[in-house]
């Protein structure tokens, strides 16, 4: 447990330190949640019937998104993982006495965590003072928040898993590309990063239901909104921890599986 | 120690020749190939040793040092080591061996040296007082002092081995797997792994299996060593047997005063030959040095006289000979 600990804070404070990348971020992450609003503003402004979620609602949608954006998005990567199974450099990691699962996690964790650490809280505290409509509301009640940063968390570990996947599939495509392109794109529309779930026809808010993508991001944005009720919202964060178990034994089960066949490459 | 019985791996590689004809036939049926990486592999590696583990490239060096270490699983046959099986038992074997690979780096690129090996020391629950004094040790026979603070990405090559080596045994492992441990460095830095890897030999009793293609770290460090080619163990014994195997053929390079006619000399054959100079070699199990003197002497005014035994290098490469490799 001590190395994962070990792992998470080497990585964490290394993340930190990349100040100009996240002023960087912050900065496209604005023109980016202006460019939506801006878009859905004019969408509901010519829409002739109630919507199934509220302007104010999409733009905290919005925000949010933008502000943890370290935390939902799919295609965010660690390269040197891909390297070190593309090179052949596991061969290190497969002699050391602890889960290679588990570091990776904890490694993959702690730079998501950096990177939303140095964004969130500028975002956050602009958007809380923008002028209308562009302002984002506070948490309906203090109850709401609490469970919107379980959410969030337990979205984030979600988050970790799913990638994992991704890169334990590149132990046997071993090339990043495909697995990264597939999860990234077809992971994120389904998580609600491109039209937000509320938004989408019938059917497809089915298929997005049933699957996990929506519990990393569009789950804790509508917690925060209040367009998710506290009691749904509850028994969501329990929703999310079976599928947090459930990843995290396909990914480790996937691994070793992938371990016992492994090459490694470049002699 | 090390018992190893029977060991073979075969890798399946798929097999297209180049070209875009070629290519396209890949796309619907693709032919694989199997590579013998190491076949019938056994030896058996005793306490305290330092061997060394030589033989071409792609000979199977590395493959059997990653099945030693639990990395591969090998087809057939048996590997024990500290009464584990590498592969089995990984978890709870890797901590007592220790692993260099010459061509890979373990260090995290963008972080100071120590916070790698501060995690290390969490990876391996070494106990804090124990990991003082060894990286102390370590930090003295490696002179690590000036470069510990610095990101591995500045290092040089050379900084950067020492670093390595020095990683894989921060947790006092009695087993280290060195694979290639001196590619790419200089004399200099050669000579200082070299010293290290006697001295902790010495002081602490590590086995040691180094595959090089330096024979100079052979000759510097092992007392026996083991020859394998394309997978097959070829030769396994101590460096003298093989001196004397071959050391029995010895060079004497001589240089006279101008001499037109070719020199006769019964005993040696006369490798190469001009006025001043003379190239010969002596089987000394055929005919003493000196009688060899002795005779040159009778015929020519000798100004300088050398006696060189085979490099061992040339001995191996007579070994890759015999065995055709």
């Amino acid at each position: 447990m001590k190395a994962y600990v070990s792992v998470f804070r080497l990585r964490l404070t290394n993340g930190m330190q990349y100040r100009t990348a996240a002023l960087a971020g912050v900065a496209t992450q604005f023109f980016w949640g202006f460019i939506i609003i801006m878009v859905f503003e004019a969408f509901y402004s010519g829409a002739a019937t109630e919507l199934p979620i509220s302007l104010k609602q999409l733009i905290t949608y919005v925000w949010l998104q933008q502000a943890f954006l370290a935390f939902v998005m799919l295609w965010f990567r660690d390269n040197e993982l891909f390297q070190l199974i593309t090179t052949g450099n596991i061969a290190y990691e497969l002699c050391r006495p602890s889960g290679i699962y588990g570091l990776w996690f904890a490694k993959l964790l702690a730079q998501r965590l950096a990177s939303a650490l140095l964004r969130c809280f500028p975002i956050l505290l602009v958007a809380l003072f923008l002028p209308e409509p562009y302002r984002m509301p506070l948490p309906i009640d203090p109850a709401a928040f609490l469970l919107f940063l379980f959410a969030l968390l337990f979205g984030l570990l979600m988050i970790v898993s799913l990638s994992m996947l991704m890169y334990i599939s590149v132990f046997v495509t071993l090339s990043p590309a495909g697995s990264l392109l597939m999860f990234g794109v077809i992971g994120e529309f389904l998580a609600g990063m491109v039209i937000p779930v509320p938004l989408m026809p019938e059917w497809l808010q089915r298929i997005v239901y049933v699957l996990p993508f929506r519990w990393t991001a569009d789950f804790p944005f509508r917690v925060y909104s209040g367009h998710i009720t506290k009691e749904e919202a509850l028994i969501g964060i329990g929703i999310q921890l079976v599928w947090l178990l459930v990843l995290v034994a396909v990914g480790k089960m996937a691994m070793a599986k992938a371990l016992r066949n492994v090459v490694v490459n470049g002699g | 120690m090390i018992k190893v019985q029977g060991l073979s791996k075969a890798y399946q590689v798929a097999k297209r020749s180049s070209g875009v004809k070629q290519a396209m036939k890949a796309l619907f049926k693709r032919e694989y190939k199997i590579v013998e990486a190491l076949n019938d592999i056994s030896f058996t590696i005793e306490p305290g040793e330092i061997v060394g583990y030589i033989g071409p490239n792609g000979a199977g060096k590395s493959t059997t040092i990653k099945v030693m270490s639990g990395i591969l699983v090998p087809d057939h046959g048996t590997c024990t080591v500290m009464g584990y099986t590498p592969w089995k038992d990984r978890v709870n074997y890797v901590k007592h061996i220790g692993v260099v690979f010459g061509q890979r780096s373990q260090l995290w690129w963008d972080v100071p040296v120590m916070d790698s090996f501060d995690l290390l020391r969490d990876i391996y629950k070494v106990p804090e007082d124990e990991y003082r004094s060894t990286l102390a040790l370590l930090t003295e026979t490696l002179e690590l002092e000036e470069i510990l603070q610095m990101p591995v990405r500045q290092l040089s090559l050379g900084q950067r081995m020492r670093c390595e080596i020095a990683a894989s045994l921060l947790h006092s492992p009695s087993v280290l797997f060195l694979d290639e441990p001196t590619i790419g460095l200089d004399a200099v830095s050669k000579i200082a792994v070299r010293r290290f890897i006697r001295r902790i030999n010495e002081e602490k009793g590590v086995t040691i299996i180094l595959t090089t293609h330096d024979m100079n770290d052979i000759e510097a460090l092992a007392n026996r060593i083991i020859l394998i080619g394309k997978g097959k163990l070829l030769y396994d014994g101590s460096l003298s047997a093989i001196r004397n195997r071959f050391g029995t053929g010895k060079t004497i390079t001589v240089v006279y005063s101008h001499h037109n006619e070719r020199l006769q000399v019964e005993g040696a054959i006369v490798e190469s030959w001009s006025p001043e100079r003379a190239v010969l070699s002596v089987d000394t199990s055929q005919v003493v040095i000196s009688e060899v003197l002795i005779r040159l002497s009778e015929q020519v005014e000798l100004l300088d006289v050398t006696i060189d035994t085979l490099p061992i290098e040339d001995m191996i490469v007579q070994l890759y000979k015999e065995h055709q490799i």
